[in-house]
């Protein structure tokens, strides 16, 4: 979440609901909704590291509102992290050490751990299914997110597949 | 038709191709039972019978042996002609390599099953645009079928094989050819008659069609490893599926 707010912090400053607003307003229902502490949060990780700063702005017949502006240093650090390759996507680590170490332990066979499996990312896919139908079809971002999910969780079955055939 | 007999009961089915050299066994030793308004997918490997499996259940490969019986009648003991009647009347098919009729159009390609089926010329022609509209082929209704596209092929079979209102609808990959716009509508059109009550027994590598179906058969090498429902998955409900999407924060 820090890169997205000092992305959003980039092209204007902001309270921290404005941010919160605006990050739902662009991924939908496909972004996991932050709350607005976890945003506060961040933001005061962010002003101590200087990569934004505060001020306060007083407001007619309520409390004071902190507005966030980004910094010199935090623009830097935006641009080197738009700049440097993203890290391909992980495995599914955990489910290969499953696979490979139970029947060692005698716990579970490898035919029916794939086979729970397979079905789990079914699941997971009837749900990205219907996220992708409610989703308003103006919203090219979060239809993208979800359909690069669905992509991913396409691999990850068809090496499941791999693995039954391949593993005794 | 028994009233509420399985729609699909295949017992101890085997199928061994044996062409020329040495027996393929494609099918070995199958029990599957698919009751009415069902929607099972069928997956797994390449070569691992999937298209036999599903070819001997419409009856257009002979079973090596065991009994299938569709809609509470035995049906592997029938003669070709037994199984085209049968077929006429209860399946829609689907093949992996959709086969069209070359020389009718999209139109008449889709409206004959139902003919054959004895509807009126006026309901044939009014299912037919329905399910052309549905997957988005309406206009392409008097194209012959040499002039589509794959991709297109495949949705006229899907159609046509859906023409009739089968008892039981196979289908063989029918989403092979398809970009993700069209599997789309080829999803919603399945999403519906399944809806209606349509049973289903579906072959399918694409995770997204196969997770339309109520339950997943897993084939590897001719044997069924796996059979059974599509769980509920344990996220949090809907509308917070939020957290299916991980960005990283
Ligand atoms: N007409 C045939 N003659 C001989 N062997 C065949 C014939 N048809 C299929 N086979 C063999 O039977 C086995 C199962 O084939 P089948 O076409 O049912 O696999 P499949 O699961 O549908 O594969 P795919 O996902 O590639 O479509 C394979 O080993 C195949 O080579
Ligand atoms: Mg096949």
């Amino acid at each position: 979440m820090r890169q997205s707010l000092l992305a959003l912090l980039a092209k204007e400053p902001a309270h921290g609901y404005e941010l919160k607003q605006a990050l739902e307003t662009i991924f939908g229902d496909a972004y996991p909704s932050p709350n607005i502490g976890q945003i506060y949060v961040t933001l005061g990780r962010l002003e101590k590291d200087g990569y934004v700063r505060s001020v306060d702005v007083e407001q007619a017949n309520r409390p004071n509102k902190k507005v966030y502006y980004i910094t010199a240093t935090g623009r830097e650090a935006l641009e080197t992290w738009v700049e440097e390759p993203t890290e391909g996507p992980r495995v599914r680590d955990e489910f290969f050490m499953k696979l490979v170490l139970a029947p060692m332990t005698g716990l579970s066979d490898r035919m029916a751990l794939v086979n729970r499996q397979r079905r789990h990312y079914l699941a997971l896919m009837r749900d990205l299914r219907e996220l992708a139908e409610r989703t308003d079809p103006a919203n090219r971002v979060a239809l993208l997110l979800i359909e690069g999910a669905m992509l991913h969780l396409q691999a990850d079955l068809d090496w499941l597949e791999r693995c039954q055939e391949d593993l005794p | 038709m028994t009233a509420d007999a399985p729609v699909v009961r295949a017992v101890n089915l085997v199928k061994i191709y044996q062409t020329g050299g040495l027996p393929v066994p494609a099918v070995r030793g199958v029990d599957l039972t698919v009751e009415a308004g069902e929607f099972v997918a069928v997956m797994g490997p390449s070569g691992s019978g999937k298209s036999t499996l599903v070819h001997m259940l419409g009856g257009l490969d002979t079973r090596t042996s065991g009994e299938i019986w569709l809609d509470g009648r035995r049906a592997d003991t029938l003669s070709e002609s037994g199984w085209a009647v049968l077929r006429r009347e209860k399946i829609g098919f689907v093949f992996q390599f959709f086969n069209l009729v070359a020389n009718m159009t999209v139109a008449d390609n889709v409206e004959l099953p139902a003919l054959l089926g004895g509807v009126s010329p006026r309901q044939a022609r009014e299912r037919r645009e329905y399910l052309l509209g549905e997957l988005g082929l309406a206009d392409r209704a008097e194209a012959s079928p040499a002039q589509l596209s794959g991709g297109e092929q495949q949705r006229v079979a899907l159609a046509r094989a859906l023409a009739n209102q089968p008892r039981l609808l196979l289908a063989d990959e029918p989403t092979g050819n398809l970009d993700s716009r069209n599997t789309r509508d080829v999803l919603r059109l399945l999403g519906k008659v399944h809806g209606q009550g349509q049973t289903i027994v579906l072959v399918t590598h694409d995770a997204r069609v196969a997770s339309m179906a109520d339950r997943v058969v897993s084939l590897l090498d001719g044997q069924i490893v796996d059979d059974g429902a599509i769980p509920k998955s344990r996220r949090r409900p809907l509308g917070a599926a939020g957290d299916v999407v991980e960005l990283r924060s």
